[in-house]
């Protein structure tokens, strides 16, 4: 209990683990049948293990970490096509931290700004229309990346590139959108998942609408959740209170950020620039139908895959891409990282093989840093 | 990227643009409002929002901001957030 201890508020703390640990005993699980439990969001597996709450709760209880961390399923080719810009002259690649580090073939971005090409590190893509404005004679490329946390921002500085005719910025657009591989896993036969977090930040955006498919179609309960530890804590209580009163339904306990129709500016910048890919791929799921966003032809200028004519998917044969590692099951609850044979021996942080264990939200990275159950 | 950081705005630079100035954990960086202007931008000054990649995305409590922030800080997250504000800095002057 010395973990509960570090609270804020470590007596309801407390309470909420004592109520998890009988509600899941009513739930019928145990140590060797425990409830799955899907935290959607990177941010939330981050969260739980480094206040080591997949610890906190009892072992009837299991994390499934799902495809919520956009630079864990990046797909390698998309860095590859990205760095093929560096070799035109009179470019700045821009790119979040979080992306420098996820290996293409030949490299990742840091190690080609190690090796000379112009890739800048930034906060924000404001920054990157920033580097434009200052640098009229170079192409600035943005690295676009994130759910529909990150997508509003980057929809808006097109939206203010478009304005103030900035005719050197464009975006090399890889966002790609919660809902989608969601379905996609709930499709899977053999997936026994049951029950899901979902993501505060993204649900802010778009609200708690959107999860009604995988109450209503699939007969999961779904619980929106915010990011301190207690708020997870609670979720998934709350989570343990349908599966043993047999309701389904999404709920949401971030309330303070998050309400059932999302943002209205956020939701119309998003639908004014970006129009659905048909499918995009997701590392360790494959193709996704519907599941990333591209940019509307009437902002072409700024889409950098049709200002350089590196459109998705068209540099190598995508065959030579298929991932050899097992990736993909660690993300659907198949396989935990320590069962890779791959994990910490070839796979670290410093040398990754996946893309899990690149970012801090990966399973593998998290499981490396913290530990899990072993 | 995707974790998010409290800021106050403590002032407005720009109505046409959505523009303010947040103090992020003393840290002065320029945000984007747009998101968040619904209830009239110069309203938002004094008032806490939790900032995505240099964007207000939602307008939070006091007292939810001091403790996200005292969550972040005390996890070295705070840190790792300020950090990538400079070096976005750094990368609009060259570097
Ligand atoms: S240890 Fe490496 S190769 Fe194995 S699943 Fe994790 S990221 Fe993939």
């Amino acid at each position: 209990m010395q973990l509960v201890d570090e609270f804020r508020d470590a007596r309801l703390a407390k309470r909420i683990r004592a109520d998890i640990e009988e509600l899941s005993t009513k739930a019928g699980a145990d140590e060797t049948n425990p409830l799955q439990i899907m935290e959607i969001c990177g941010g939330h597996t981050h969260t739980i293990f480094r206040h080591g709450i997949d610890k906190l709760v009892p072992r009837s209880i299991e994390f499934v970490h799902g495809p919520g961390c956009p630079v864990c399923v990046l797909p390698m080719q998309r860095v590859d096509e990205f760095l093929e810009l560096a070799e035109r002259d009179s470019v700045i690649l821009t790119s979040y931290g979080d992306a420098m580090r996820v290996p293409g073939r030949n490299g990742s971005l840091q190690q080609c700004k190690a090796a000379g090409v112009d890739v800048r590190m930034v906060y924000s893509p404001s920054d990157s229309l920033e580097i434009a404005r200052k640098n009229p004679d170079k192409q600035v490329v943005f690295f676009g990346l994130g759910f529909e946390t990150t997508a509003p921002a980057t929809a808006i500085s097109i939206l203010q590139a478009a304005k103030e005719d900035i005719a050197n910025f464009s975006v090399f657009c890889n966002h790609i959108t919660v809902p989608p591989p969601i379905r996609s896993i709930l499709e899977q036969a053999d997936v026994s998942i049951d029950g899901f977090i979902g993501p505060g930040h993204v649900s802010m955006v778009i609200g708690t609408r959107p999860y009604d498919f995988i109450a209503e179609e699939f007969g999961k309960p779904v619980v929106v959740a915010g990011f301190e530890p207690l708020d997870l804590m609670q979720s998934v209580l709350m989570l343990l209170r349908q599966i043993v009163e047999g309701r389904v339904m999404v709920e949401n306990q971030y309330s303070r950020v998050v309400t059932r129709d999302g943002n209205p500016v956020s939701l119309s910048a998003l639908n004014e620039v970006f129009e659905t890919r048909p499918s995009f791929e997701w590392r360790g799921l494959g193709e996704i139908e519907s599941s990333g966003l591209r940019i509307r032809k009437q902002f072409a200028e700024f889409d950098a895959e049709e200002r350089f004519g590196i459109g998705y998917g068209s540099s190598v044969t995508r065959e030579g891409y298929r991932d050899q590692y097992p990736c993909g099951k660690v993300m659907i609850g198949k396989l935990k990282p320590f069962d890779c044979p791959h994990f910490c021996k070839d796979c670290t942080p410093e040398t990754p093989l996946g893309a899990l264990m690149v970012s801090s939200e990966g399973a593998c990275a998290a499981y490396h840093q913290y530990g899990g159950f072993q | 990227m995707c974790l998010g950081i409290p800021g106050k705005v403590i002032e407005i630079t720009d109505e046409e643009t959505n523009l303010g100035i947040a103090d992020v954990s003393g840290v002065k960086r320029t945000v984007n409002l747009t998101c968040v202007a619904g209830c009239g931008l110069q309203n938002l000054v004094g008032a806490w929002v939790l900032i995505h990649v240099g964007f207000g995305m939602a307008v939070i409590d006091e007292e939810e901001a001091r403790e996200t922030l005292r969550t972040l800080h005390e996890l070295g997250d705070a840190q790792e957030e300020l950090f990538a504000m400079l070096a976005g800095d750094q990368a609009v002057q060259g570097h």
